[in-house]
């Protein structure tokens, strides 16, 4: 396991690996933003929390048919699925490498971004420990819907169609934390909440995920 | 006690009955080559023995994580070179012997070319190496030698023959002569499934009714 974690995470950083591609994404966004709602800083510091939680959810979309797809080409998967790793394993280890991938540099990035959106100080703490919660379960999640559309052509889209609504108690939860943060309010309920959904999805997808692709590679 | 048992099996592919009836058994050190037209039902066959589908009907005996599968496709990464390649599916499989299953295949000048820079034939050589470091007995090979040479068709037979002399076995499907006499050949086109007669799903009225 600690093998294909390695494997994946170089992959990721060879040439193509798409590494850095989401954190792009979310800082174009962030710029987009101010654009269009206007540098007002009344206008843009209560819609903050929210844009940017939206931000990384995109960006984390935008690799996620990365996961299999590219080892189901290649006949890598029908090899992993023969080795002796429990596929459920294999699925986990590979929303782990997407997330160290793609959450962790979209969490160190976020801070940064947020001042770009005008949020106030008192928040970051709270946006970063969101989004540190909140985005291991956008990976998993990810895993699953990757794992649902792996034999398909161009699933990519289909793909985003099914993830996204799974990714929306993850996005109340977390743009709320932030948003009670930059109010100075109690953060306590969004957060135990938060860290109840991302644990549920840590737990079960792996199993939904394993299923899924053994239908698919028969 | 065999490697491999296959009892009266049914397969199908994309929901279609391909084959049925088929059996046989592989002991260690035997090699069993499969022959038979395009389509019907080689690969599918292989694939239910690496143990990626079920069957339909019957049986397959075999101890667990007995076979290393090797299908059209090497499942090799481009941007590490022929070493990591190797090294990944060796630690997946704990097995050992990356610098022997170079040196078998003919790889040991290219080991730390990226995989991308490999011809087809050598692409092909690395997939099959894999099989060396995997330490399981039956090999399952689906057409291994497509895109090699006829030199590195004789090295494949001499490194298929060495395993069968260490007590593994092979399961080949192949178009071509693989130069290894003592094989078993099985040819797969007497266990094409017959199509079934359609069941009449219209009532026997039915027709009547516009007559």
């Amino acid at each position: 396991m600690i093998a294909l974690l390695w494997r994946d995470l170089r992959l990721a950083t060879r040439t193509g690996g798409g590494l850095g591609l989401g954190v792009a994404f979310f800082l174009i966004l962030c710029t987009l933003v101010p654009f269009g709602i206007g540098p007002d800083r009344a206008a843009l510091a209560p819609v903050a929390p929210g844009i940017l939680w939206v931000g990384a959810l995109l960006a984390c979309l935008l690799s996620l048919d990365r996961i299999f797809a590219l080892d189901h080409e290649d006949g890598s998967l029908d090899l992993l699925a023969t080795a002796p790793l429990p596929l459920e394993g294999t699925v986990a280890v590979k929303a782990l490498a997407h997330w160290i991938t793609t959450g962790l540099p979209l969490i160190l990035a976020a801070p940064l971004f947020g001042v770009l959106l005008q949020l106030p100080v008192q928040a970051m703490p709270w946006l970063v420990a969101s989004l540190l919660i909140g985005t291991p379960a956008l990976s998993m999640l990810g895993a699953f819907g990757a794992a649902i559309t792996v034999g398909l052509r161009r699933g990519g889209m289909l793909l985003s169609l099914l993830v996204l609504p799974l990714y929306i108690p993850t996005l109340i939860f977390g743009a709320e934390i932030t948003r009670r943060g930059a109010e100075g309010a109690a953060t306590g309920t969004p957060l135990l909440f938060l860290a109840g959904i991302t644990m549920a999805v840590l737990a079960l997808i792996p199993f939904a995920a394993a299923a899924a692709l053994r239908v698919n590679l028969r | 006690m065999s490697l491999l048992a296959v009892h009266d099996l049914a397969v199908s592919r994309g929901g279609l009955r391909t084959l049925e009836g088929v059996s046989f058994t592989l002991e260690p050190g035997q090699a069993l080559i499969l022959r038979g037209p395009n389509g019907v039902g080689k690969t599918t066959l292989l694939r239910h023995v690496a143990g990626l589908q079920d069957p339909l009907e019957g049986r397959i005996e075999m101890a667990e994580d007995a076979a290393a599968y090797a299908a059209h496709a090497d499942g090799l990464k481009t941007t590490l070179t022929v070493t990591e390649n190797l090294a990944f599916w060796a630690a997946v499989f704990g097995g050992a012997g990356i610098a022997a299953a170079l040196e078998a295949m003919d790889l040991s000048a290219l080991a730390s070319r990226p995989a991308a820079a490999l011809s087809a034939g050598q692409k092909r050589r690395l997939g099959l190496a894999r099989l060396l470091v995997t330490g399981r007995p039956l090999w399952v090979l689906d057409e291994p030698t497509v895109s090699l040479d006829a030199a590195s068709v004789a090295r494949f037979a001499q490194v298929v023959r060495a395993h069968l002399g260490q007590g593994g076995a092979a399961l080949i499907a192949t178009h071509i002569d693989l130069g290894i006499p003592e094989a078993r050949v099985l040819d797969l086109s007497p266990f094409r499934a017959r199509p079934r007669r359609v069941m009449p799903s219209r009532p026997a009225g039915f027709n009547e009714a516009f007559a």
